[in-house]
């Protein structure tokens, strides 16, 4: 095929938005394109978009994924407010993603989708590809089906099987839209159906004719090159924060010496580290698929007892089972760490849509005065360091921990630059054995950590449970003053763990009119609309919090270099409340319950808001 | 490890498992007498005391661990089969021990009895049934007769009750057993063939609340009545029982009848015990001979040879590591696509 002479644009970020029905594959084709964008040198950002429904009507509203990709010259925190791109393999998906798409953004349409039916049912009475609804957009019509079928018609599939294969086609188009090169995914069609050569053979045909398409037909005037970004040195690799949560882990167990026990009961957004850790038992790791989460939590509860690294895993409605028995590791005093990927609540809520909305409940939703240490990362990779912060503060201070996480994080992803092992951690853990020193409540007096006494030691039986227990003995006592003692012990307990952790970093000036103070996945947008406001010469600053219960010693500090402090989240105002009451402050919220991530732009404008940009100088 | 070390001087003595702590169940509760014989056993195990733990929920029942001078736990209500399983799944080489009661056991606790059941988890379970909410003072329990006045159903129980070995039964049990906490000699034997047992055992045992619900048992359970209203199941044997050893139980269909012996009924029209029957269907029908209409079954009803859970777990990590070779953390990092930035 003869090339064309095509105009070559370069940009330095562009966004794609894949969508179709849940059965077309835009989940692979975006994740293809972002691993072949890492491989290329690009920073890459993603988010999926699934419906809860596992597999809705075929080309009904509810039955629309969509995935979302930033790949960009120049590093980058989010995957873009709003789609450059979409590419849209049916009427639904149209309809359901356009109000994102600006105007003047490109749209790729599957045209042979745009038939009566399908147009019924995504509720379209004409079809806006007839009509003028699109005007304003650059419509890029594809018949992407039948050219797909017209490419694989020697293929010997049927054609069912032809049909699976078009979300190739479209990742062909895009891939000469955008300068990438076809080998990485070829080499994971490859890999992927190396048993069904005749699939291999026809998915490798279609991406092939994508490309071809998109290079010959004159549809395209011009194409896009987005240079490498600027990255730090290493070796890297594309990972989303489940994924490196459950690595974490896995890495916790080896630089603690001690086996992981994962106790889950499937849920939403948290199922893929189970899914992910019941891969490595080549690494020792036992998981336990618990009747409930109830069973999920107790199992690492016995499992923690025992001397094993006890963590389960959940979402806020299994949080909301397994409090009992978080306060029941609260008393007995045991490391189990809570591994929680928040959705949008109450109740079943949203659950495939992202929320920061469980931070009161894990602070503070259980009986009694009973307080837990909880960590949160801010990105996909992150999530490796924390969930080993975790265990390293579970178990130096005997003190049950949450790795608070949400949807956004445990499913977008970005690249790792992979940490070398000598550079981890290193988590002592030390077992009490000496029995004639050995009392169960006894406590260390920096950490006011207890002994550690696993089964299996000889003479140091004891008898631990959720009934109060004596100072230094441990054994069973209703005595008033002896309860206001322990209640207190608890608490200093988690309060001194800020002795044990670093100080909240400031970026930015560490004083001006305005701190952003973050938690969780808010941080990619907080940054980047802070470093937007600094480049326009404001006086803003950000800060994220990774330590939540306690807080680092350093932020009532910091907060007080501030006039004013914005603390945008996905809730009605929670770490709002906490940082409010604990130092006075009139801090501020942004606050968004909608389901997904905030957008850069609306939190620039919350900060413009804040500080003018007319700023007269005193 | 720490269990690997060597106890040199494994107890002999019931006082070796006696803890310091006061005992504070009523007087004259039946816990005393499952306590007694639960620490009789344990010097016959010969397993050092440190390698011995029990778990419990909440209930009179679950106090047992603060008496046993052993590990122990004492959870959250009806919870024990859960951290049973985490610590059992994660530590095989202990001896686990799940005590819990009708309420703790069969109420708030019963979906965790039916999955620890089925996984065969290599524990004994002893429930305490009582037929009464105990610790509460008073309330009707799941094994409640149907129609009993208690506090909270004064004009009697509209809640058909549970039997605890024909829920056993459905969830697949491995080893089902039955006993009195008066019947010390029967309750010492049928414990020792409970932990001798490979996979979950359960054991119910008919426990008086002498101030809740006095008596529940009485009239089978009574020396006097004793072998005219139970029977005692002994494997390989036919059913027979009767002060005199004169009546037996013979199946006619899958219904059991009461025979007398004698007038050209002879043993071998009795059914004959087999615990080892993979088809549950006589333990099931044996499970559901109740008082006054039969005598009472009591001792194991079924006992069946099946993987265990935790045998099983260990295996596939031992399967993994020599298939795999012991995990790289390394090289895991490094799975999939990576790439390099100069």
């Amino acid at each position: 095929m003869a090339s064309r002479e095509v105009e070559v644009q370069e940009l330095d970020r562009v966004t794609i938005r894949f969508a179709g029905d849940s059965g077309d594959g835009s989940q692979l084709a975006g994740l293809q394109f972002t691993n072949t964008s890492a491989l290329v040198g690009n920073d890459i950002s993603t988010v999926p978009d699934f419906p809860a429904e596992i597999r809705a009507p075929a080309g009904s509203l509810p039955g629309v994924s969509a995935f979302q990709l930033s790949f960009s010259s120049y590093d980058i925190h989010t995957p873009g407010d709003a789609p450059d791109v979409l590419v849209a393999l049916n009427p639904a998906a149209l309809k359901t993603n356009l109000k994102d798409l600006p105007k003047g953004g490109t749209l790729i349409v599957n045209t042979d989708e745009f038939n009566e039916v399908n147009l019924k049912k995504a509720a379209y009475e004409s079809n806006p590809l007839e009509d003028d609804s699109l005007a304003g957009y650059r419509v890029i019509e594809v018949p992407i089906t039948s050219m797909n079928a017209r490419a694989l018609k020697d293929s010997g599939l049927n054609t069912k099987q032809v049909d699976r294969s078009k979300n190739l086609f479209a990742l062909g188009v895009m891939f000469w839209l955008y300068e990438r090169p076809l080998e990485p995914t070829l080499r994971w069609i490859e890999d992927k159906f190396s048993k069904n050569p005749a699939v291999a053979n026809a998915n490798a045909a279609t991406l092939k004719a994508g490309y071809h398409f998109g290079e010959t037909a004159e549809i395209f005037p011009v194409h896009y090159r987005v240079p490498k970004a600027n990255l730090a040195p290493g070796r890297y690799r594309s990972i989303t924060g489940n994924e490196a949560t459950a690595l974490g882990f896995v890495a916790a167990s080896r630089l603690s010496g001690r086996p992981l026990f994962y106790g889950s009961y499937p849920i939403t957004p948290a199922s893929d580290i189970l899914q992910e850790l019941a891969r490595f038992k080549n690494f020792g790791v036992k998981t336990f698929q618990a009747e409930d989460e109830i069973a999920a939590i107790g199992s690492a509860i016995g499992a923690a007892f025992g001397g094993s690294l006890g963590l389960t895993g959940t979402s806020g409605p299994g949080l909301a089972l397994k409090s009992e028995a978080l306060g029941l590791a609260v008393m007995v005093e045991l490391p189990i760490v809570v591994a929680m990927i928040q959705r949008s609540g109450p109740s079943t809520g949203m659950p495939t849509k992202t929320e920061q909305a469980d931070l009161l409940q894990v602070m503070y939703g259980r009986n009694g005065e009973c307080p837990v240490a909880v960590v949160a990362p801010a990105t996909p990779s992150e999530c490796f360091a924390m969930a080993i912060e975790a265990f390293r503060i579970a178990l130096r201070h005997m003190v049950p921990t949450v790795f608070l996480s949400d949807g956004y994080l445990g499913t977008s992803s970005e690249p790792w630059l992979l940490p070398s092992i000598a550079d981890l951690p290193k988590i002592e853990v030390t077992f009490a054995t000496n029995p004639a020193t050995f009392r169960p409540y006894a406590r260390d007096e920096e950490t006011l950590a207890r002994p550690w006494a696993v089964p299996g030691t000889p003479g140091l039986e004891h008898r631990i449970g959720g009934l109060e227990k004596s100072d230094v003995t441990g054994n069973v006592n209703y005595d008033g003053d002896n309860h206001d003692r322990m209640v207190r012990f608890r608490a200093e307990k988690v309060a001194r763990i800020a002795n044990d952790i670093p100080d909240v970093q400031v970026i930015g000036e560490s004083e001006g009119k305005l701190l952003v103070l973050g938690w969780g996945s808010t941080y990619g947008p907080i940054l980047t609309a802070v470093q937007r406001a600094q480049a326009q010469g404001l006086s803003v600053s950000c800060a994220q919090l990774r330590h939540l219960s306690p807080f680092p010693r350093n932020l009532g500090d910091v907060l007080s270099r501030f006039d004013r402090i914005l603390i945008p989240e996905m809730n009605l105002g929670q770490l709002l409340l906490l940082v409010r009451a604990r130092y006075l402050i009139d801090a501020v919220g942004l606050h968004q319950v909608t389901g997904r991530p905030f957008k850069i732009s609306e939190i620039e404008e919350k900060i413009m808001e804040l500080v003018p940009s007319r700023v007269t100088v005193s | 490890m720490t269990t690997e070390a060597k106890n040199e001087q494994v107890p002999l003595a019931r006082k070796d498992f006696v803890s310091d702590q006061e005992v504070r169940w009523c007087p004259g509760c039946g816990d005393y007498s499952i306590l007694a014989q639960t620490q009789k056993l344990m010097p016959d195990l010969g397993i050092p005391r440190e390698n011995i733990v029990f778990i419990s929920g909440i209930g009179c029942s679950s106090r047992l661990p603060y008496y046993m001078n052993t590990y122990g736990f004492h959870s959250i209500h009806g919870r024990a089969p859960t951290i049973a399983t985490g610590l059992k799944a994660s530590r095989p080489e202990l001896q686990v021990w799940v005590v819990t009661g009708d309420g703790d056991g069969l109420s708030i606790g019963g979906n965790h009895l039916l999955h620890i059941l089925r996984r065969n988890l290599d524990v004994v379970i002893i429930l305490f049934n009582n037929r009464i909410y105990g610790l509460t003072k008073g309330q009707y329990s799941p094994t409640s007769e149907f129609g009993k006045r208690t506090k909270t159903s004064p004009l009697g129980t509209i809640d058909y009750p549970v039997n605890p070995l024909s829920v056993a039964l459905g969830a697949e049990a491995s080893f089902i057993a039955r006993s009195i906490d008066i019947d010390v000699h029967h309750l010492l034997a049928t414990l020792d063939r409970a932990v001798h047992h490979k996979g979950t055992s359960f054991v119910e045992v008919y426990q008086n609340c002498n101030v809740f619900n006095d008596g529940a048992f009485m009239e089978f359970v009574d020396k006097a009545v004793r072998p005219d209203r139970t029977i005692t199941l002994e494997q390989g044997k036919p059913l027979i029982f009767g002060k005199d050893r004169n009546r037996g139980i013979r199946l006619n269909g899958t219904t059991p009848e009461i025979v007398e012996l004698g007038n050209g009924i002879t043993e071998a029209d009795l059914l004959v015990h087999d615990e080892t029957r993979p088809d549950p269907a006589i333990a099931y029908i044996l499970a559901r001979m109740q008082h006054p209409e039969y005598p009472v079954p009591m001792g194991v009803l079924r006992a069946v040879e099946r993987p265990t859970y935790d045998d099983l777990m260990t295996r596939q990590i031992e399967d993994a590591i020599s298939r795999d070779g012991e995990g790289d953390l390394e090289a895991l990092l490094q799975e999939g696509d990576t790439w390099t930035v100069e």
